[in-house]
């Protein structure tokens, strides 16, 4: 059978960078075919190509057997492909209706809006989904699980037969998961086509009839759903055997360095009580929502405490923001690294210097040398791959970002170290440096908290961990002592409440 | 032949100065008397009221923020200087101080109705405009005060080696921008914050401070402005100063201040302030309408962030 979609010797370069070469790829109708690699591997510029916003340097594409010569963004939408970026592209203060048909507003005699024409079209665009959405409402207050069908049902109405979804279910709690699913079957047994992109191997297993595999720009292989095994995929996608995804080390947990009593904020928290140990990997779980970031925000000072202590080094310490925070010794490496964690404008020496100006500095003015000597040191020592420290942060892979956030924490030499998902979008490889890099504080002495959604990673890098659910530590363990179903089973708050 | 020059690339870095060395050679060409000792220095001279504002407002727009009420500031701290000395007879170099506490002041309500407040800062500072405005007006009952002491005549119009005091009260007020914008803590948050307040806060830096301090600068620079003006006109006039803040601005953008904030230099505001006096000058040498000049200005600050933008999508 003839494919509906099929691409073939894509090449595409940038400056100094050969982003695709000679891929391949093809889509049957009604098929979901997934896209999978680490980052950088060369997805998204394929989607691009096949969008119309980039032109490939070479290679042809040809729909249901005809060459496309003319690939513009308006083109391709005519010819029947809808693209869902990860960045939804909807208007928050405008309504369901004017979003999915702007642009093409059915007009009155008298050239105005028709707005009841247009309700009417809205409701026959969302009818396959059985939502409860309203045409009048404001996008903005959807949630995001149906601001991602709202983009579906604007690229259906635009007649789209393949739809090419990128990370889709990146913002999505677990329930908004399953009703997205839900939704993708039934568009592919109406015979749409879907093109989907995921880091998620098991959401690809769910899912895929067929799966390719990208890496360094380049299809390595591609096989039908249930013929490649998880490690056999992070094996094509790294393109080594990962010996060590979690690597060991000895633990010399020491004194309790940050101890946190009876920490409550209303609506946040309750009655939170843990310690950290100099020297340990302290693990912070629980499902997205459960508070584990914002418990930490508290501790840090970005969120007022209503009431609870917190210990450093057994004496009591008052934390009313940020800057006591740091004072005191404590550094937060934030989840969200560009609109957290970096000044993405700046250069890597100004950002790494950031947190220590204070430091170095007399009467407010900076001491350069010391600075560039301690900035450069770090750079070298933690192998961050950039031309000069004078390049901005903005022009880095997000690995490399990641490790100038980290500098810039490690430079100040702090007593507790709090990582808030650190290796959140990073590829297989750079994940283990961070974990590396996260043990190494530990040899010298900190304590180290780390926040993560992924469950082998907390039950492999953390010494001990927390269970967080609706604001509560539920249970802590010492590694090894649970499996990952009990600590699942915790985290969904199904645990005996006897003992609580 | 080894060595090619990339002129696409060095027009468009430096394409502000480019232009205005070409409006600098075209006007020597067309006016004699434009290229003199005595032009120069009055170019200097004129630019450096609003240019001493200029600097201070580069800290504020790069800060990612605005201030409109510069003007009035002007206004306010010009005439209690006068009111000061002429009604009260105190001496030039405390009434110079109080007008600085003034001009402080008002920058450090304005920063702190920003900061704590959480207040945009084009509202706060636009209460700021008919606020300051009309504390003048009350405290002169707006009539100008004028006829001051010959010591007090000499900073707006005295000579020091040769050179005007204000044009030398300027260039060490960009000195010292320039010194605290690259060597200070304050200088480095003040480009970090533009660039990414929340990092800067997770980072433990006081923002709030550091954003308030901006605006106390932007203020002091107000000032120390009033107090050349009001020298050199040897009048304080509750009228002083209006619509400043739109050379001011002007200035600012032209040198290549990003108004979003993060991003531009003090020598940039230089070049840019000079480049408005001398395109001023140059238009009076040549005889040309001042109705034409406004059309030429506004030009001007919209062609600079073409030129800002050209550079933007190439580098």
């Amino acid at each position: 059978m003839e494919p509906l979609l099929k691409m073939s010797g894509i090449t595409k370069s940038f400056p100094g960078v050969r982003a695709l070469s000679d891929v391949g790829f093809d889509l049957h109708k009604g098929e979901l075919h997934a896209l999978v690699g680490e980052n950088g591997a060369g997805k998204s510029t394929l989607m691009k190509i096949l969008s119309g916003l980039y032109k490939a340097d070479s290679g042809e594409l040809f729909l249901k057997g005809e060459k496309i010569v003319s690939t513009g963004l308006r083109e391709m939408i005519k010819l029947g492909i809808g693209v869902i970026y990860q960045e939804l592209n909807l208007i928050p203060y405008l309504s369901v209706s004017e979003n999915i048909f702007l642009g093409r507003e059915p007009k009155t005699s008298i050239g105005t809006i028709d707005w009841s024409k247009m309700r009417k079209m809205t409701r026959e665009a969302l009818a396959p989904f059985k939502l409860d959405i309203s045409p009048q409402q404001k996008v903005k207050s959807l949630g995001a699980a149906h601001q991602q069908i709202v983009e579906i049902a604007k690229a259906l109405s635009l007649k789209a037969e393949i739809l090419v979804m990128d990370e889709p279910t990146a913002a999505l709690t677990g329930n908004e998961v399953d009703r997205l699913f839900e939704i993708i079957k039934q568009l592919k047994n109406d015979g749409v086509s879907i093109i989907y992109i995921s880091h998620r191997l098991e959401e690809v297993h769910h899912l895929a009839d067929r799966i390719t595999i990208l890496r360094d720009g380049e299809r390595v292989i591609t096989k039908n759903r249930g013929e490649m095994s998880n490690d056999e995929m992070i094996k094509y996608m790294v393109g080594r055997v990962l010996e060590e995804q979690y690597p060991q080390y000895e633990s010399v947990p020491g004194d309790v360095v940050l101890e946190v009593k009876g920490l409550t904020k209303k609506g946040i928290c309750e009655d939170v009580s843990f310690t950290a140990r100099a020297g340990e990997i302290f693990g912070f779980v629980g499902l997205v929502g459960a508070g584990r970031t914002e418990i930490m925000q508290t501790v840090y000072g970005y969120r007022k405490m209503d009431s609870g202590e917190v210990l450093l080094d057994g004496e009591q310490v008052t934390i009313r923001n940020c800057q006591d925070a740091v004072m005191k010794g404590i550094g937060l490496i934030p989840e969200e690294r560009k609109q957290q964690g970096l000044v993405l404008g700046m250069s890597v020496f100004d950002n790494a210097a950031l947190s220590v100006l204070d430091l170095y500095s007399t009467a407010g003015v900076l001491h350069r040398k010391k600075i560039n000597a301690e900035v450069n040191t770090m750079v070298d020592s933690m192998n961050i791959k950039t031309p000069s420290v004078r390049q901005l942060v903005r022009n880095l892979s997000g690995g490399n970002q990641q490790k100038v956030v980290l500098a810039k924490w490690f430079i100040r030499h702090c007593k507790v170290y709090i990582f808030d998902e650190p290796t959140r979008g990073i590829d297989v490889g750079a994940k283990v440096e961070i974990y590396r890099l996260m043990q190494n504080l530990a040899k010298r002495g900190a304590a180290v908290i780390m926040i993560s959604s992924e469950l082998p990673e907390v039950m492999n890098i953390s010494d001990r961990a927390a269970v967080v659910f609706e604001g509560r530590i539920v249970r802590e363990f010492k590694k090894g002592e649970l499996s990952e179903e009990q600590v699942m089973e915790y985290s969904l708050g199904l645990f005996d409440k006897k003992g609580a | 032949m080894e060595k090619k020059i990339d002129y696409k690339q060095l027009l468009k870095n430096n394409g502000i100065l480019i232009v205005f060395f070409l409006i600098c050679i075209g006007l020597s060409i067309l006016s004699p008397y434009f290229m003199t000792t005595n032009n120069i220095l009055n170019i200097f001279r004129q630019t450096s009221i609003y240019g001493i504002i200029a600097v201070g407002m580069t800290f504020v727009i790069l800060t990612g923020g605005i201030d409109l009420s510069v003007g009035s500031i002007l206004a306010l701290s010009g005439m209690i200087a006068a009111g000061l000395m002429k009604n009260n007879g105190i001496g030039v170099f405390i009434a110079s101080v109080a007008a600085i506490l003034v001009g402080g002041g008002i920058g450090l309500i304005n920063g702190v109705l920003i900061t704590k407040g959480k207040i945009a800062p084009f509202v706060v500072t636009l209460g700021m405009v008919t606020i300051a405005r009309g504390l003048t007006l009350i405290y002169s009952k707006g009539y100008p005060v004028s006829g001051f002491s010959p010591e007090f005549r000499q900073l707006g119009g005295g000579y020091f080696l040769g050179i005007p005091i204000p044009v030398i009260i300027f260039i060490a007020t960009v000195a010292l921008a320039w010194f605290i914008l690259n060597h200070t803590r304050l200088g480095r948050y003040t480009y970090a914050i533009g660039g990414n307040e929340e990092t800067v806060k997770l980072s433990g830096i006081n923002v709030n401070f550091y954003k308030t301090m901006v605006y106390v600068i932007v203020g002091i620079a107000s000032s120390l402005s009033a107090l050349i003006l009001t020298s050199r006109l040897n009048s304080a006039e509750a009228i002083a100063g209006q619509g400043y803040e739109l050379d001011v601005i002007a200035a600012v953008v032209i040198g290549g201040t990003s108004l979003s904030g993060g991003r531009g230099s003090i020598i940039g505001t230089l070049i840019g302030a000079l480049l408005i006096g001398v395109i001023n000058n140059g238009m009076n040498l040549l005889g040309i309408s001042p109705y034409f000049q406004q059309v030429v200005k506004g030009a001007l600050i919209i062609g600079a962030v073409i030129l800002d933008r050209l550079r933007d999508e190439t580098n």
